[in-house]
């Protein structure tokens, strides 16, 4: 976006990816929702129903997501001090760790499939109401969650390609900081899940 | 229509660039808001007559139930009029095509902030309709759960409902961008000098429209999504068997819908808010308690979604909270329109099309906005709900209202977009048709509605025939007038007189440029130094 005059305007940059962050609150504030309002009514069974959730993998995937915040972040600060390779390298390990927090994520999933825990399974059916919905809550909302951080590993490949070939410099950093918030948000989105899932029990 | 590529100042907006070599790519792959709004406009408005047609045979069928069409059809016809008219017509609507084409020409900017994202979500707009339109065709039968897909029948009928709600989902995505991307503009792209209290009113209505669009259009996105999940999957959120509560979709679904009855019908009071100090030679009394009141339609519609939901099953405490808050949107919109009619008190009026539909806007939406309050109180609601009543009040403030501003503002902002006029004396005689009609056709349905008449209702006892025989010959009126309307629009299109920068003696900045634009907007980007209705008050009055 540039304004008037031709300059590149990154406060307006800025402004609209809060305002897309809006949004992707509301999205997820849906789902939230629904699960306050069952949490609420099925309290019981939710306590059950957590009890088979991994917590062990769900403790290692909150340490990663929080160290790949924490490396994007840092690659802000490398690009703004001009220094491109450290930034690149970066984006890197911070893509490493999303794609780590998948892979553990699957692993997860499978676990649970293979015991025959999947929505609509006949295993599933015959738990208890509670212990549906919270499945069903399980897998839809890491699920999106899981495809907001693919998305997420997907845009940062192109912010280290834009790195690469100085697009993204000193002075025009707005892309970079943009996909930083994404990520913070896609973070923050987990820092409720693991509770809400793991630790309830 | 290659008379309308060039102006007396150059190549209009129209004129090819030359950069592709077929005109329909040059204008899909264009990110100039003018060509994306007048793309818009097209695809709005052969929705919108193919939803009247649709609407025309639904009141035809009921002259006699069975004569036309079978039940299932019937059920499938009145799910796509509401799909057509609500989900690619009458959302989308007003901020897509005159807020695209004029919200950056009237804040003085030379495009929106993020064009490429414009385009996208023009594109996402097409994808969603072509989806939607996929599901009538698809193999299987089309939806038939009426527009607001009430779970749990929606995750059980064997329609296609999946293909029909992701289309929906696709339409969503498209108006989230827009709405970030017009309330990004405003905040940044203001021409110097163009304070907040110097922008023209519609822009204002546009803001408060783009953050309904951001802050509600999500909900609705991921209930929907829960609704494909369910389909396919077996999530059972909404399925009573599966421990789910299909009260709860509804809860989610109004908490979007309502705030989208916003998303509708503010962007027209904008264009009402233009057109009356045009054509009463005022200011516009009040603007900025007309400007506030935008938003504080906007932040209170958020809190009125359960008034959807009197009879479905909710607390008292939880009903009469509700219908108390319903009460206070009463009060900004009670202001727009005393607002309008104290402009016009006094004022110089010339009484043209434009000036026509808007004051039939002003009386068809406080019809509907009366009738609204009627409803919005819960003993009355517990008769009234699921009749008829509700299809009148609703057409009245949707169709009433929007779907009148959209005529208004076609007729206004006619001139600019095409360079063209059209024959004055043909848009009042479709004018008449279209309000006379527009009154029996929905008026018979207060009344049917407080007879006791249910909505939805393929076939009806004998006491209800008068009433419904009324109505659909109010119909024919309606769809007289509008063929009559539109017909004198394409005709003008190509045979119009030329019209000058200003046919109107409109002050905002879009009468400042040549009719139509160049691509460039401005060639100098404007300074404004004062607000945005410059009349003259002491000269209007000395004038007889």
């Amino acid at each position: 976006m540039s304004t008037q005059n031709g300059h590149i305007d990154a406060a307006g940059k800025k402004m609209g990816m809060w305002f897309f962050l809006f949004t992707e609150i509301l999205f997820f504030g849906g789902m939230f929702l629904l699960y306050s309002i069952y949490r609420y009514k099925y309290a019981q069974d939710f306590h059950n129903a957590a009890a088979e959730e991994n917590i062990v993998l769900g403790t290692v995937n909150t340490a990663i997501l929080l160290t790949s915040s924490l490396c994007i972040a840092l690659s802000i600060s490398a690009i703004r001090r001009g220094e491109r390779y450290f930034s690149s390298w970066l984006q890197l390990v911070t893509i490493v760790m999303g794609v780590a927090f998948l892979v553990i994520k699957y692993f997860e999933w499978m676990a649970k499939i293979d015991i025959g825990i999947y929505p609509d399974s006949p295993v599933l059916l015959k738990m208890a109401a509670g212990e549906i919905i919270f499945f069903g809550l399980y897998y839809v909302m890491t699920g999106l969650h899981g495809l907001h951080v693919l998305v997420g590993c997907v845009v940062i490949a192109f912010m280290m390609r834009f790195t690469m070939r100085q697009t993204i410099h000193r002075g025009n950093v707005a892309r970079l900081e943009n996909t930083g918030l994404y990520w913070h948000f896609v973070d923050i989105v987990w820092i409720y899940l693991y509770p809400l899932f793991y630790l309830i029990t | 229509m290659a008379q309308m590529n060039e102006t007396p100042e150059g190549a209009s907006f129209y004129a090819r660039t030359g950069r592709y070599r077929w005109a329909i790519v040059e204008w899909m792959m264009s990110t100039d808001h003018k060509r994306i709004g007048v793309m818009y406009l097209g695809a709005l408005l052969s929705f919108f007559s193919v939803g009247v047609v649709l609407g025309f045979l639904i009141r035809l069928s009921l002259l006699s139930p069975g004569w036309l069409v079978d039940a299932q059809t019937y059920n499938e016809f009145f799910t796509l009029h509401g799909v057509i008219q609500i989900f690619l017509f009458i959302i989308p609507g007003i901020p897509v095509a005159f807020g695209n084409i004029f919200l950056p020409i009237l804040i003085g900017a030379q495009d929106v902030a993020f064009p490429k994202i414009n385009r996208l979500s023009w594109w996402l707009y097409v994808t969603g309709a072509l989806i939607i339109l996929l599901s009538l065709f698809a193999k299987g039968s089309p939806p038939d759960t009426g527009w607001t897909f009430y779970a749990p029948y929606s995750i059980r009928t064997p329609a296609n409902i999946s293909t029909a709600v992701l289309g929906v989902f696709v339409l969503g995505f498209s108006s989230i961008l827009t709405g970030l991307n017009f309330v990004t503009t405003i905040h940044r792209m203001r021409a110097p000098g163009m304070s907040w209290f110097r922008m023209p009113a519609f822009p204002w209505t546009l803001y408060a429209t783009g953050w309904v669009q951001m802050l509600a259009t999500p909900v609705l996105a991921i209930t929907l999504l829960f609704i494909v999940l369910g389909r396919f999957f077996g999530v059972g959120f909404f399925d009573p068997d599966k421990g789910g509560d299909p009260i709860l979709y509804e809860h989610l679904f109004w908490m979007y819908s309502h705030p989208a009855v916003y998303i509708m019908v503010l962007p027209a009071m904008g264009i009402i808010s233009e057109i009356v100090p045009v054509f009463s030679r005022r200011a516009l009394f009040g603007y900025v308690a007309v400007c506030m009141s935008a938003l504080g339609i906007a932040i209170v519609g958020y809190a009125v979604w359960g008034h959807h939901m009197f009879t479905s099953g909710m607390s008292d405490t939880a009903r009469v909270i509700f219908s108390f808050i319903t009460f206070l949107v009463a009060v900004p919109s009670g202001v727009k329109i005393f607002n309008w009619v104290a402009t016009l008190y006094k004022g110089s009026i010339s009484l043209d099309a434009p000036l026509l539909f808007a004051c039939s806007f002003i009386f068809t939406f406080s019809v509907g906005g009366l009738t609204g309050l009627i409803i919005g109180s819960l003993a009355p609601n517990l008769h009234l709900h699921g009749t008829y009543f509700i299809v009148g009040h609703f057409h009245y403030v949707m169709f009433g209202g929007a779907g009148i501003s959209i005529l208004a503002g076609l007729h206004y902002w006619f001139p600019k977009i095409t360079g063209r006029m059209y024959s004055e004396r043909y848009a009042r005689i479709g004018w008449l048709n279209f309000f006379v009609g527009f009154h029996i056709l929905y008026f018979s349905m207060f009344v049917l509605g407080f007879q006791g008449m249910p909505r939805r209702y393929f076939d009806y006892p004998p006491q209800y025939h008068t009433g419904h025989v009324v109505s659909t010959m109010g119909s024919w009126f309606l769809a007289l007038g509008l063929v009559i309307i539109f017909g004198n629009l394409l005709y003008s299109i190509f045979r119009g007189q030329k019209a000058p920068a200003d046919p109107w003696g409109g002050k905002t900045l879009e009468w400042t440029i040549p009719s139509p634009p160049r691509s460039e907007n401005f060639r100098e980007i404007p300074v404004i130094t004062r607000g945005a209705y410059p009349y003259d008050e002491e000269e209007v009055r000395k004038t007889p």
